[in-house]
């Protein structure tokens, strides 16, 4: 065999062998994370730590009910506030991508997605917390909201971008006026796509705890109103975490594989989204 | 008529103003894509209830002259025109004339089939009808069985109405998609190049369907293939560099072209 062919051929192996080692590689700590967690969270998983409030400190038993459901307060309030106006922004951008406004709102995103979260949160505590003069659900919710704005909007441009011209074109020579051609004929071809770019977006801030730290606050009761405080996970894992006790810190760890498992199940949501997209064309 | 007849190339326009009425007449139109100046000066005018056919050489012009028909052409960013454009003597680039009215008179098929992909077949026929404000369920059945009827596609797919309009062959889906463009009623249909990514059988039976169409609408199409020029259209217009070289009744165009370079083309010299 000719040599050069033959070193071409173990060049060859060895690359696909290096690529497939660094895969591994990036896979070791989210498998050793997700094990770890499932190891020592199960354990304090129980039906008390879905259905029961907080115990007093230092006391075993007690849940996070109010926390699970609080974070999807949160997630709802910042839906509310960051799906309507990145959906609608995205789409201004895809549909008029040249006009100096969308020109400066696209920079304008992009910036706002390298803002750390916590200048998110205290964005939101001056906004809304210091005119009210006391933590609320709805701060956080706005904290979290605004963060959702960049991710949805610039992902709702992308993939509305990619419906075809042809698309657009077919429906303005019917005689459809722009707008409905947008609202009617665009939109829905990328619906799949704006989905998961929004199910990945909430997945995002579901985990963020900073924003949270001075807005939502926490609370270990449950919450009546979205102006009081109110319970989340990450801040519940937070204070479980640092607590002296240990029955808390299995509780953090239980909390921890709660959130893991709501950012799975949107995240395979969006994936399922995203599949029927592709059997859609 | 008279207009028509003081401009140049007084013989080439001659031949089609015997013996049917105007339907679409431009007027020195110019049409530019931001430095590119696409279309110089054509004034021709469509007779009524016939078929037009525009040949030429890539780039010559006639997809351009075709989007200025029913104001698709303004969609492209930097693109302008200049010149007149009248359909049944209405003037589309009047100040105060909506594109979008002028749109549902002059409908448009496309070179690819372009089925809205989120839609069954009932609904991209209805389309049109349903974003223009009818509600009326059996009035919308109508349109849809009216529409798919004259695009011969009723036989084919009236049992999966439902089915999405993807799922049909690609010579199923350019039908589906002349069936959209007639249930809005035009009175012209621009057709460009609507057979070009179609097979042999699925590109005669459109031609049929254009010939069928005539006999109730106007139809402008654009076609690179000269027999299929030759076959479809009662009259044929030959443009070259954004210019109209030769306007004339079909058989007289490809049998004694008046111009040097039209019988080039026609014989395959060039394009």
């Amino acid at each position: 065999m000719d040599p050069r062919y033959r070193l071409r051929r173990g060049m060859d192996q060895g690359m696909t062998l290096v690529c497939f080692l660094c895969t591994l590689l990036v896979l070791t700590p989210l498998v050793l994370v997700l094990t770890f967690l499932a190891q020592t969270g199960l354990s304090a998983l129980n039906w008390d730590f879905f259905t029961k409030l907080p115990g007093a400190a230092g006391e075993p038993g007690g849940g996070m009910a109010n926390a699970i459901t609080g974070t999807l307060i949160l997630i709802g309030l910042a839906g509310c506030l960051g799906i309507p106006i990145g959906v609608l922004g995205g789409t201004f951008l895809s549909e008029y991508p040249q006009t100096q406004v969308s020109r400066i709102s696209r920079f304008a995103a992009d910036v706002m997605n390298g803002i750390p979260s916590i200048v998110m949160g205290l964005f939101a505590y001056v906004l809304i917390v210091l005119p009210l003069r006391h933590f609320s659900a709805l701060a956080g919710g706005v904290a979290l909201g605004v963060m959702l704005i960049p991710t949805v909007m610039r992902t709702t441009e992308e993939v509305v971008r990619l419906v075809p011209q042809s698309v657009r074109e077919a429906a303005l020579a019917l005689g459809i006026p722009q707008w409905k051609t947008t609202l009617r004929v665009v939109l829905p071809t990328a619906t799949a796509g704006i989905v998961t770019g929004i199910m990945i977006a909430l997945a995002r801030i579901a985990g963020e705890t900073a924003p949270l730290l001075f807005t939502a606050f926490g609370n270990r009761f449950w919450n009546r109103s979205i102006l009081q405080p109110i319970a989340a996970l990450p801040l519940q894992i937070f204070a479980y975490a640092i607590s002296p006790f240990d029955d808390w810190h299995r509780q953090a760890w239980a909390g921890a594989l709660v959130l893991v498992a709501i950012v799975l199940v949107v995240n395979v949501g969006a994936r399922y989204a995203t599949s029927r997209q592709v059997r859609l064309r | 008529m008279p207009k028509q007849l003081e401009v140049r190339d007084v013989e080439t326009h001659a031949p089609t103003l015997v013996g049917a009425n105007t339907a679409v007449q431009t007027d020195d139109l110019h049409a530019w894509f931001d430095q590119l100046h696409a279309l110089r000066g054509i004034t021709l005018n469509v007779p009524e209830r016939q078929v037009t056919a525009i040949i030429g050489p890539s780039g010559c012009g006639k997809s351009t002259f075709l989007r200025c028909l029913n104001r698709m052409h303004e969609l492209v960013p930097s693109a302008r025109v200049s010149g007149t454009v009248r359909v049944h003597d209405q003037d589309i680039y009047a100040p105060g004339i909506d594109p979008v009215l002028v749109r549902r008179r002059v409908g448009m098929v496309f070179q690819k089939p372009n089925p809205f992909p989120t839609m069954n077949i009932y609904d991209n026929v209805a389309a049109g009808v349903r974003l223009a404000g009818e509600r009326d369920r059996r009035r919308l059945d109508d349109v849809v069985e009216r529409s798919l009827r004259a695009a011969a596609l009723w036989e084919e797919v009236k049992d999966r109405l439902r089915k999405p309009g993807t799922s049909l062959s690609g010579g199923q889906q350019q039908r589906l998609c002349i069936a959209r463009a007639l249930a809005v009623s035009p009175e012209v249909l621009l057709m460009d190049e609507p057979a070009s990514a179609l097979d042999p059988a699925a590109t005669l039976r459109i031609e049929e369907l254009a010939r069928d169409l005539a006999k109730e609408i106007t139809i402008v199409i654009v076609t690179h293939n000269m027999q299929q020029a030759a076959r479809v259209s009662d009259v044929t217009g030959f443009f070259l560099g954004g210019q109209l070289v030769e306007f004339g009744p079909t058989n007289g165009l490809f049998t004694r072209p008046t111009d040097k370079r039209t019988e080039d083309y026609i014989t395959g010299r060039f394009g």
